[in-house]
């Protein structure tokens, strides 16, 4: 097909559509408006459905109404607009429906500002409504990457029946780069005996639902979801490193933080420093095993993110104290610079010879 | 000798034994939306929504297909389901809590944009499944758990007439409010269903049927008692009748 020059939160859209995904329902907020719009536009080009609902709880209640009739469906929204999923979402995980949610995050809390950031990482990995839940959340640092990511999702999505975060932020939303994207063919759609589409001679109807009012079969059904869980965390654990075989320092960060972090640690390098990095794509499951590894060989570790400190808690959970983890982070939607992140690599390091 | 069946469960319901309190009509009302459903020949083309409140089981009832929604969000549900499968018949069934408070919105958009779905709207006046509530629609001067000096309009705000506010809305093709204090009144009220099911079937938009019904637990009356406070109470508040249709081959 060859390389497109695209902004991000299309190279979204274009991803889920090239993906299988027909139908959307979504509310607008800046800055990933251009997604929605693109859905509005592309979508009846392939046969698909978009629709702007009244409010963000309506739009993922739509996704769940959609999602139980099995085909692949999304929405996506920002931060504020993403905190009024959570209602949403927790039903998704609780009834198992697979749907694709996107967060292009921008700057917190309350009404914040639109500029981009890295500040929904508890909410996104944590669980973020109410009840014990996790949802799979993946987060490109490249256009590039958000296609093969979104693909991704919908599979995890499908394979797991559960709903799958594709976290961005305003930064990647907002920016444009060129993409290539592989031929859309035709997917044979992912058969779902489950779905609600109506009995039509198949006898026992289905139901799907997120309520169990007897504490024991609950507490069963929590153990199932826990079990699937374990399940992801052992198979869906997506991460990238580079040059951490010999490195003194790790720095760690993903997303837009990460690409940023790489041009430091290149010029660190450059200067002498044995510095390396270990970017996660998959915010949950955690990738614990890089950190496992190198953590009795390093000196230390610095997390890089633009909130006031939030995966960090992960990176020291998965060192479990056995070598120091320190961490630098800008918020409110400022977007950390090369040469700040260069400081803090330098100063961990104790400074380069000149 | 051989014997004639007159009368026989419909096959719209399933053999599960309701939860309903005695004297309650949720039990009526399920069965009309299931005789109707068995009637037209729709109950394998249907997929129902649950609602949350006491009809929150009502997924165990209903013999077609059936997805359970978040409180209020029912409308929002159906429309997912509907977008994608225009074929199938979809319906709500949601209580007086659930689509006149927490989910007004969904209620008022879906009907808005004229959702080919139909909503089968329950309205006892309290919020039975929490524990006697005020609802949206709890009468002036009702005593519930949370009004207990009687809803009083300068604090608790006036009742919403749903039916009367929806059929304002272009996008709504047939809006009915009927009642089940009596047997003249049932029968109507299930002609209404029927009507609600054929105005979807012939894709005239959104369809409601407000169902006046009755909470003997949360009332503190006996069964009989409320189905006349339902007679002397509600229907003057809540008069009965047809608020909106849209004539069959109406452009839309």
């Amino acid at each position: 097909m060859g390389k497109v020059l695209m902004k991000g939160n299309e190279v979204i859209a274009e991803a889920a559509v090239h993906a299988g995904c027909k139908y959307f329902f979504g509310y607008p907020i800046t800055p990933q408006s251009e997604l929605v719009a693109y859905m509005a536009r592309r979508l009846p080009e392939v046969g698909g459905l978009f629709l702007q609902a009244e409010s963000e709880v309506a739009a993922i209640n739509m996704v769940y109404g959609a999602a139980g009739t099995g085909v692949r469906v999304m929405t996506s929204s920002s931060s504020p607009g993403f905190s009024l999923k959570q209602e949403g979402i927790s039903y998704l995980v609780g009834a198992e429906l697979p749907a694709l949610i996107v967060n292009v995050v921008r700057g917190g809390p309350g009404l914040g500002n639109i500029q981009p950031a890295q500040s929904d990482y508890f909410q996104v990995t944590k669980g973020g409504g109410h009840g014990d839940y996790h949802t799979p959340v993946l987060a490109p640092s490249t256009l590039q990457e958000i296609i093969d990511l979104t693909e991704a999702a919908f599979d995890i999505a499908d394979q797991y029946r559960t709903p799958v975060i594709l976290l961005g932020d305003g930064m990647l939303g907002q920016m444009m780069e060129p993409v290539e994207f592989k031929e859309l063919s035709e997917r044979e759609p992912v058969q779902k005996e489950w779905a609600t589409t109506g009995t039509r001679g198949d006898g026992k109807p289905r139901i799907i639902s997120s309520l169990e009012l007897n504490a024991d079969a609950l507490e069963k059904k929590n153990e199932l979801l826990q079990k699937k869980f374990a399940m992801i965390k052992q198979n869906e654990v997506r991460y990238e490193t580079f040059e951490i075989e010999d490195a003194d320092y790790i720095v760690t960060a993903y997303g837009t933080a990460a690409r940023i972090a790489m041009n430091a640690i290149n010029k660190a390098r450059k200067d002498g420093l044995k510095i390396g990095m270990i970017r996660p794509i998959t915010l949950w499951p955690f990738p614990e095993q890089p950190f496992i590894e190198t953590r009795d060989r390093v000196k230390g570790y610095l997390s890089v993110e633009m909130s006031a400190g939030q995966m960090v808690e992960d990176v020291r959970l998965a060192v479990e104290g056995r070598a120091p983890v320190s961490f630098f982070g800008r918020t409110g939607g400022v977007v950390p610079t090369q040469e700040e992140i260069y400081d803090q690599i330098v100063k961990l390091a104790g400074g380069v010879e000149v | 000798m051989t014997m004639k069946t007159v009368f026989e469960k419909t096959s719209g319901l399933t053999e599960n034994q309701t939860h309903y309190c005695p004297g309650c009509t949720h039990g009526i009302i399920h069965r009309m939306v299931g005789e109707v459903l068995e009637e037209m020949g729709i109950l394998e083309d249907t997929v129902g929504v649950a609602s949350v409140g006491c009809s929150v089981l009502s997924y165990e009832y209903f013999n077609c297909d059936m997805t359970q929604a978040a409180h209020g969000r029912a409308p929002a549900v159906a429309t997912g389901i509907k977008r994608v499968l225009p074929d199938r018949f979809v319906f709500t069934y949601q209580g007086d809590g659930d689509l006149a408070s927490i989910g007004i919105a969904e209620a008022v958009h879906a009907a808005a944009r004229g959702e080919n779905i139909t909503v089968i709207f329950v309205n006892n006046a309290i919020y039975g499944m929490t524990g006697g509530q005020m609802a949206p629609t709890t009468l002036i001067g009702q005593k519930t758990a949370t009004t207990p000096f009687g809803r009083n309009a300068s604090i608790q705000g006036l009742p919403i007439r749903v039916s009367e506010m929806l059929s304002t809305l272009d996008g709504t093709a047939y809006i009915e409010r009927v009642s089940t204090h009596d047997v003249p009144n049932i029968i109507k009220a299930k002609k209404a269903i029927r009507k609600a099911f054929e105005t979807q079937k012939q894709g005239l938009g959104f369809s409601m049927v407000e169902v006046l019904s009755s909470c003997p637990t949360n009332w503190g009356l006996d069964p009989n008692e409320s189905l006349d406070w339902i007679k002397d109470n509600m229907v003057p508040a809540y008069p009965l009748g047809v608020y909106k249709e849209v004539p069959k081959g109406a452009d839309r």
